[in-house]
């Protein structure tokens, strides 16, 4: 690109200027952490029980939040996408509410409903599920807070595929589970993966609402907190280092896996 | 075979009702309407695909109004040929048959005499995207005759191709039709596109069936104002094309002939727009190959033009604008020249 063109677009100069400083405050924090870490020391924390139980701990319960939200939110984000009805916007809302509200709050008023006290924790009391304090309590946290990923993205490919291709799917013998699956589903399957991983994702990353839950099992945001808390910058940090470095690990592979297919 | 009863049908932003309609076995039915009449509409109610206010659907003696789509066996080819994209073409075309559980030597047989009918055994394991136009058509008629319907319905199939795939994509579908013997339902809004596959027409506008009749009906005795607007201002003759020399041929029809350039032979239809025709009081030494002479009948004033009905026989509508209608006073009982070239002529 010529010097020419610089000058007589400086609205883009402007905003490449502008870019550039949001882009150095979100890289900078996370890649300063990263390499100013002893590696010995990250290596002693891998090796500590704790450490590694807490992030095990947030990856299957995350995980297990997003299987969950897979088998109920598919079938919403579906609806949503192919179907009118009165107060479709109304409940389009509310399925967003969840990542406005303050978490800590999201986590009290789950414990109320999933206390002992309310009719909905007790059913599960009865078959012998408790959240307080416990995993169960983790993963309704992270699938409250995270749900709102996977319903939006499911919709929006839900919504581009046409729905005449359903319906020659029907004229050709197909029952509506049949189009469901063979055609809605695999051409709408690209964005179900990219919001299942974004659930998962900010599943791992949530705090607030699970310490109301459950402070105990510890995943690893918490223990990241307890450690801060209790012996300062020093010990929390390594912990932070290692969960950062295993989300964008894991997350680059994921989305690698996603756009793999998208240019052929 | 289909009967339709007093269908109404509620859209968005207007109804379809008191539709009654009558189809044949083995029979090549055209829809002939205005975009945005609701043909497409018409046809999913006829599949099932569309909510139906009041009124029936038989299909053989059996009312389906209510039946599943999946139950119906009845096809559907929409304009954008909706071939499913993750699919290939010969998964797109053996879909219906895998549903029905065949075993794979059947739907391998089926897809075989499939793809060799309609020439597509080279595109078997492309994906759609891949394929042009005219091949996705094919496609999409292929994937909706496996499963031998009792009902083909097109949607304007030939509107997304370009002209010159065109004419061999509509010639293609009657030949189908006249081989397979499946009762089709065509909808379009290109009028000479019905006239040139349809057994029975039906031209659909304002919300409702305006007439059914054979082409020749339709274009001869339009009934209504509407219908006459389709088929008015439209010389339509019908004919036999043969052999003239090496780089034209003749168009035999009503005691007149044409000479046309079409490499076409036997039986068609020709047709010759109004705007196309030079009036003179005088013959014209022109390049133009067809130059006859005849009487002006009717002069029907639209403004700042005039349809002129010329006699010869037979009855030839011309266009000339007010100006040169004037220049050249015109009038009605007058003897003139009418002229026009061989490429001004459509044979179809």
């Amino acid at each position: 690109m010529s010097k020419k063109w610089f000058t007589t677009n400086k609205m883009t100069l402007t905003f490449i200027l502008l870019g550039l400083i949001i882009f150095l405050f979100i890289i900078v924090p996370l890649v300063k952490m990263v390499v100013a870490s002893d590696p010995k020391i990250l290596l002693e924390t891998l090796l500590d029980p704790e450490v590694r139980g807490a992030i095990w701990l947030t990856l299957c319960a995350a995980l297990l939040a997003t299987i969950v939200g897979f088998t109920l939110g598919i079938p919403l984000a579906y609806l949503l996408a192919h179907t009118d009805f009165t107060g479709k916007k109304l409940v389009e809302g509310l399925i967003d509410v969840p990542i406005v509200v303050p978490h800590t709050a999201a986590g009290i008023a789950l414990l109320f409903v999933f206390g002992r006290n309310f009719f909905v924790g007790k059913v599960f009391h009865f078959i012998g599920i408790d959240f307080v304090d416990a995993t169960a309590g983790i993963v309704i946290a992270m699938l409250f807070v995270s749900i709102p990923f996977l319903i939006d993205s499911a919709k929006e490919g839900f919504k581009k595929v046409d729905v005449r291709l359903e319906k020659v799917s029907r004229t050709l013998g197909a029952s509506p589970w049949q189009t469901f699956f063979r055609i809605s589903f695999p051409l709408a399957w690209r964005s179900i993966l990219a919001g299942s991983i974004m659930m998962w994702a900010r599943g791992i990353s949530e705090f607030g609402a699970v310490i109301i839950l459950a402070y105990h099992p510890m995943i690893a945001p918490t223990l990241i907190f307890e450690r801060f808390e209790t012996y300062g910058l020093d010990y929390a940090r390594p912990v932070a280092v290692l969960l950062i470095i295993l989300c964008l690990a894991v997350f680059i592979g994921l989305r690698a896996i996603v756009y793999r297919g998208e240019k052929t | 075979m289909i009967q339709i009863k007093n269908l109404r049908v509620e859209l968005e932003d207007f109804l379809l009702q008191g539709i009654n309609l009558h189809v044949a076995e083995e029979e090549y039915f055209v829809v002939l309407g205005p975009t945005g009449a609701g043909k497409t509409v018409l046809l999913e109610s006829i599949a099932g695909l569309y909510p139906v206010k009041s009124g029936e659907i038989w299909l053989r003696g059996r009312e389906v109004t209510q039946l599943e789509p999946e139950r119906r066996n009845i096809s559907i080819v929409y304009q954008d040929h909706a071939l499913f994209p993750h699919l290939t073409v010969k998964e797109n075309i053996v879909f219906g048959l895998r549903l029905r559980k065949q075993i794979g030597q059947e739907i391998d047989k089926s897809l075989n005499w499939l793809a060799e009918l309609l020439g597509i055994v080279h595109l078997l394991d492309r994906k759609p995207d891949t394929l042009s136009g005219g091949e996705r058509q094919k496609v999409a008629l292929a994937r909706a005759l496996s499963i031998k319907p009792q009902v083909l319905l097109l949607d304007e199939p030939l509107s997304a191709l370009d002209p010159e795939t065109r004419e061999g994509v509509q010639r293609e579908l009657r030949q189908v039709h006249d081989r397979l013997k499946i009762t089709t339902i065509h909808v379009t809004h290109d009028f000479e596109e019905a006239i040139a596959l349809a057994d029975h027409i039906a031209v659909l506008g304002e919300g409702c069936v305006k007439q059914v009749g054979t082409p020749e009906q339709i274009f001869r005795q339009p009934n209504s104002e509407f219908v006459a607007r389709f088929a008015m201002a439209r010389n339509i003759f019908t004919g036999e094309v043969a052999d003239r020399d090496d780089r034209s041929a003749i168009f035999h029809t009503e005691g007149i002939e044409l000479v046309v350039s079409s490499e076409l032979r036997g039986k068609w239809h020709a047709s010759v727009r109004p705007e196309d025709i030079l009036i003179s009081h005088q013959p014209l030494h022109s390049s133009a190959r067809n130059s006859f002479c005849g009487t002006i009948t009717q002069v029907m004033d639209k403004g700042s033009t005039l349809y002129l009905t010329v006699n010869l026989p037979p009855d030839f509508t011309c266009l000339v604008t007010r100006r040169s209608f004037e220049e050249m006073g015109l009038a009605k009982n007058q003897r003139v020249y009418i002229t026009f070239k061989a490429s001004a002529i459509h044979i179809f």
